[in-house]
């Protein structure tokens, strides 16, 4: 891992080894032409092919497609449009959803990755049991978790009843509930993947950083608060970044596990956007939703970073 | 480690795996269970008839719940990205790692930058891309457009870098083109990165839900993740039939855990380095 941070950094300004004889020519555009032209098509041309829709009272089902300009973005803006109530309800949803679990899946995965770190037998065993319900994917956790949810048959409330605690509470349909559902099993599928990532962090902080702490006399959290935290810095910033992205990407669990419930409450920002784009076939008010949301991550994102370069 | 100290701290691991593992357990065992025995409250902790009847159901499914026909489809739209991804990622990361020309930087720049897209972005106009190429309903949706995504590429260009240059240079010197250094030389040198990264685009495509959930229309044509939803909604609470098709949808993923555990881990590690 070290390797390939240092090579990262060097690889860039490190003068090119292997001159070629002849002129490089056509070789390396024939050498990138399958994966540009797959590149193109579905990611850059997408890209901004949504700008464009987004332009147009674009209903898939009817051959017209007028230019609208910024309507479906003013739309959005104006509390008298059909889509206002609706955006903004599924925008409050997918913001509770990030604001309670983004701090949970980046402080508990931290926990686990210093606990993974520790030399004793068994512990690539353990990592793989904390890592193993993220390879099932949402689908199987969706209905796998609906299913002990269900509050009449379900697992976790027999569970609750048999150490005396309330034995009906409505995971699925009531609220807060619903939210603690989606959060709690959003934490238990994917807490062992950044995890593992914080795990490839933790081993790239030199040894002899801990070793001099260790002879300046510090204490386990000193150790922690100068030595740990400061040499996970750019780890952080990705598993930050990354489960912001994640959490606002949020759609199967509350589409299996709440289907939205008990109203209209849990239902994200992209379980909208995708109804209304590719259910009602809306596509020029979904895809200017889509770019306002976007915007709104960028911004985080940017914060975020911010935040992590003035935070000395 | 003192042996008190030992006993706490391997029950607390062990106390932590119950919590992800349990779940799972439950899966199973509901699924041989009868209907009315699933039903029951409190539940029982282990099929006092075990039986297999859920699968029986549905594996008779019929045309509206073809769990079988499912299952290909995830095998095939897995396998055909994994193999898509590896020969254009390869090949790309190689021009990227190795070679010099106009516009490397800004080509190489443009792909990472893509990895911070939010992939809901592209959802609507793929949906219209793949409408244009007849790709709707078919597994051709499910293969192709995912293959675009940068990691593969980003993590391949990595490997590549790394890889000592002495090789390549002898085989230069023995005349050998560009291709032929590629196929002979770079590839089989990098067998590991190839494993590790066919098994992260095998299991991204196994588990892709949305996507499937919006381009697939026919029950013939769906992969496990939206056949799950359908079959969830079809059972409502016939719990057995439901954790059956979840079991099927998860053991292939579980073994491929288990058999290729340190490349999913090595993978998922790498991701991290590109923040």
């Amino acid at each position: 891992m070290v390797d390939v941070l240092a090579e990262t950094t060097t690889g860039t300004s490190a003068p090119v080894a292997a001159a070629p004889r002849r002129g490089p020519g056509l070789t390396p555009y024939l050498f990138l032409a399958p994966y540009a032209l797959l590149f193109v098509t579905f990611t850059l041309a997408p890209a901004a092919y949504g700008l464009w829709i987004s332009l147009h009272d674009w209903d898939y089902l009817l051959p017209g497609k007028p230019f609208v300009g910024l309507d479906n973005y003013q739309a959005l803006f104006s509390s008298t449009s059909p889509v206002f109530d609706f955006f903004w309800q599924s925008m409050q949803a997918t913001g509770i959803f990030t604001v309670f679990s983004v701090p949970l899946l980046v402080v508990v995965p931290l926990g686990i990755a210093l606990i993974l770190n520790r030399s004793f037998k068994g512990r690539t065993v353990f990592r793989a049991v904390y890592f193993a319900p993220y390879v099932l994917g949402v689908a199987v956790i969706g209905v796998l978790w609906r299913f002990l949810l269900d509050p009449n048959l379900g697992a976790v409330n027999a569970l609750l009843g048999a150490i005396g605690l309330p034995d009906s509470t409505a995971w699925t349909t009531g609220l807060p509930w619903a939210w603690v559902s989606l959060v709690g099993v959003t934490v238990w599928w994917t807490l062992g993947f950044n995890a593992v990532i914080y795990i490839a962090g933790l081993q790239d902080i030199p040894r002899e950083l801990y070793d001099a702490a260790k002879v300046d006399g510090a204490g386990r959290w000193a150790e922690f608060r100068h030595v740990t935290l400061p040499g996970l810095r750019p780890v952080l910033l990705f598993v930050v970044i990354n489960t912001i992205l994640a959490s606002s990407n949020m759609f199967g669990q509350a589409y299996l596990i709440t289907q939205g419930a008990p109203g209209v409450e849990t239902r994200t920002a992209i379980m909208y956007i995708a109804e209304e784009g590719l259910r009602s076939y809306r596509m020029g008010s979904a895809a200017a939703m889509s770019y306002l949301l976007t915007l709104a991550l960028l911004l985080i994102s940017m914060v975020t970073f911010r935040l992590f370069r003035t935070k000395d | 480690m003192g042996r008190v100290r030992g006993i706490a701290w391997y029950t607390m691991l062990s106390g932590l795996s119950l919590v992800f593992i349990a779940p799972v357990v439950w899966m199973l065992i509901t699924s041989f269970k009868t209907p009315d025995e699933a039903t029951r409250v409190p539940p029982t902790l282990l099929p006092q008839s075990p039986t297999t009847g859920a699968y029986d159901t549905i594996f008779s499914g019929g045309s509206q719940t073809p769990v079988l026909r499912w299952f290909l489809n995830s095998m095939l739209a897995a396998t055909g990205q994994a193999l898509l991804v590896l020969a254009v990622a390869s090949m790309a990361a190689y021009a990227l790692a190795r070679m010099e020309f106009r516009g490397k930087r800004a080509i190489f720049a443009l792909i990472i930058a893509t990895m911070f897209v939010p992939s809901f972005v592209l959802i609507i106009p793929n949906f219209l891309m793949v409408d244009r190429l007849g790709w709707l309903d078919s597994l051709w949706a499910l293969i192709v457009p995912g293959a675009a995504s940068a990691f593969g590429v980003f993590f391949l260009r990595q490997f590549f870098q790394s890889l000592p240059r002495e090789l390549e240079e002898a085989a230069v010197l023995e005349g050998a083109n560009s291709w032929q250094i590629f196929t002979k030389v770079i590839l089989p040198l990098s067998k590991p990165a190839l494993a590790t990264l066919a098994v992260i685009a095998f299991l991204t495509n196994w588990n892709d839900f949305i996507w499937p959930v919006y381009v697939l229309f026919s029950p013939g044509n769906f992969t496990l993740p939206p056949g799950l939803a359908i079959l969830q909604g079809a059972y409502t609470i016939n719990y057995p039939v439901i954790m059956a098709g979840a079991a099927i949808a998860s053991i292939p993923v579980l073994i491929l855990f288990v058999i290729a555990q340190r490349y999913i881990i090595e993978g998922v590690s790498r991701s991290g380095l590109k923040g």
